[in-house]
């Protein structure tokens, strides 16, 4: 469990990017953090594996505070994925990334190696075992940088803009593999403006906006909600979109994936013929 | 009338087994607007770096095949003549910047071709506030946001005023009001100055509406190339997992299930009116 309470940050350039953060985010949960370029959400989330210290407040991960442990030793607990694969990757193949934390954390060889072939295939990357990284596209980086934290299996992980680069299959995987980290209990903290994602995993989602959180509730409410979208330079989904200008029909104006959408206008186009 | 042509053209990075692109025939019309996308890794970026010389005379590898761009012939020709008719916006606009403010980012590519002083400032100022970041000019790059930065990469392309952009996912680190605030600068520059435009997205639920041409990679390959209805309703675009914009999808979804809206739509506003006829009429 992750507890937030009143979080402050400044940067030492004096930038304010965290104003009064209160939070909880529970064992098996997904979160989505959502909101407008330096909205503090990336800065947020740093707090959760220590790589920032709060300048005021505390964080406690698992009821221990930030501040009192290192982030090697965080790290085992709460994986990060950074935005820019670039900032992560550095071994000669993509199979020595992979390896590297666990053979830091000290597993087994034997351990690291069915570790590292279980997160190859997950991310369906085993073609490129013996690859640099670097010689690989920016989305197949991207997960690359994914399987590396996934390999030692942290209980909570954070993906900062994990969508940025994938095509839909992949974005569809990784929906359906979050799903997978929630049924074991595992909690996932995304941070994303991928409006359309969110829409299809419904998850816990906070609004962030100038160092505050905004709103919070699950994604069909806030993101169905125009005032706060808004405030948030974020845009409805696309259905939501639709299904606001045809309010005056009377539809329902909560509506986020195409499924129930389909759903209400087949009922709606039925009843009429 | 085409800006760019290419032929069976195939291209292996050097020490790669396999190429990244093969056999790739495309025409891209002066003035169109085209979005080049496909599953990551498919050999979208690689396309693009043939499209300004980046590929052979950088990255060196073979390259078999033709390729002719703004009646250039690629392999002829170096890069420097090439930039003068292509701008290449990389996906990760840390990768593209370096100077110590903005304008001199932006003023960098036109120091290069020798432009006397005047000239200078007058395009620099024409590309900062086609940009929208006319008050950013002294601000240093590294300082900026991720969107802001973004701006300044195509500001420092637009300044050449290329023939043709090329643009890989230049809005990946946006909120989406600033991505759309992007899709509006590059569809100016597109209806407005006439610029060719190569988008390289997946996010085609933001772009689609301003595209005239999505062309469609998997494996190297092109495997679609048409208009945006056309490519958003074929079958095998939805195998190869193309991210058909949602205002689509669902018009897909009633059809499959007997209530056909007739006309294709792309945009929310098109679904919206298709949808609001239907609910009137039945």
């Amino acid at each position: 469990m992750i507890d937030v309470k009143d979080l402050h940050f400044t940067y030492p350039t004096g930038l304010e990017a965290l104003k009064g953060i209160n939070l909880t985010v529970n064992d098996g949960e997904f979160l989505a953090v959502m909101g407008q370029n330096g909205a503090g959400k990336t800065t947020l989330v740093k707090h959760f594996n220590g790589l920032l210290k709060p300048t005021k407040g505390e964080v406690l991960v698992d009821g221990v505070s930030t501040r009192d442990v290192s982030v090697a030793k965080l790290a085992r607990n709460v994986g990060f994925v950074f935005q820019n694969p670039d900032h992560q990757l550095f071994s000669e193949t993509v199979e020595d990334e992979i390896a590297f934390a666990l053979k830091n954390f000290g597993f087994e060889e034997a351990v690291i190696e069915k570790q590292v072939d279980w997160a190859l295939n997950l991310l369906d990357l085993t073609q490129y075992r013996k690859t640099s990284p670097f010689m690989l596209s920016g989305g197949e980086r991207k997960r690359v940088a994914l399987a590396s934290i996934l390999a030692w299996d942290p209980q909570v992980i954070i993906l900062d803009e994990p969508t940025i680069g994938q095509d839909y299959q992949q974005k569809e995987k990784l929906r359906q593999f979050i799903l997978q980290l929630n049924a074991q209990k595992k909690t996932v903290i995304v941070v994303t403006h991928d409006v359309e994602f969110v829409a299809e995993c419904n998850p816990r989602v906070i609004l962030m906006s100038q160092g505050k959180i905004l709103a919070e509730g699950i994604a069909k409410e806030i993101l169905t909600n125009q005032k706060l979208v808004a405030q948030a330079s974020i845009v409805p989904p696309q259905i939501t979109q639709i299904f606001l200008e045809l309010a005056d029909l009377g539809l329902p104006t909560d509506v986020i994936d195409v499924p129930e959408a389909t759903e209400i206008l087949l009922e709606r186009l039925r009843e009429r013929s | 009338m085409a800006v760019i042509e290419t032929r069976d053209l195939t291209y292996t990075y050097p020490g790669a087994t396999k190429p990244s692109i093969k056999d790739v025939s495309i025409t891209i019309n002066k003035g169109d607007f085209v979005i080049l996308t496909g599953p990551s890794g498919c050999g979208k970026t690689t396309l693009c770096r043939c499209f300004n010389g980046l590929i052979p005379h950088f990255y060196n590898g073979t390259l078999e095949g033709e390729i002719v761009v703004a009646g250039l012939n690629v392999a002829d020709h170096q890069i420097h003549q090439l930039a003068r008719h292509v701008g290449l916006v990389f996906q990760n606009p840390e990768n593209q910047l370096f100077a110590l403010s903005v304008e001199k980012d932006v003023a960098f590519g036109l120091e290069n071709f020798a432009m006397p002083r005047d000239e200078m400032r007058k395009r620099v100022d024409w590309a900062l506030q086609m940009a929208g970041i006319s008050e950013l000019s002294e601000r240093p790059p590294h300082e900026l946001s991720g969107g802001q930065q973004q701006r300044v990469a195509i500001a420092s392309v637009l300044a050449m005023q290329p023939d043709i952009m090329v643009l890989d996912e230049p809005t990946s680190f946006l909120d989406p009001v600033g991505a759309e605030k992007i899709f509006e600068v590059i569809n100016e520059l597109n209806k407005k100055l006439g610029i060719t435009i190569i988008l390289v997205e997946h996010r085609l639920d933001l772009a689609a509406k301003y595209a005239n041409h999505v062309i469609v990679m998997d494996e190297g390959k092109v495997v679609l190339s048409g208009t945006p209805r056309e490519i958003f309703t074929s079958e095998e675009a939805r195998l190869i997992g193309v991210g058909i914009p949602k205002a689509t999808r669902l018009y897909q979804q009633l059809k499959q299930n007997g209530i056909d809206l007739k006309t294709v739509p792309v945009t929310t506003e098109e679904t919206a009116n298709l949808l609001r006829e239907a609910l009137k009429h039945d």
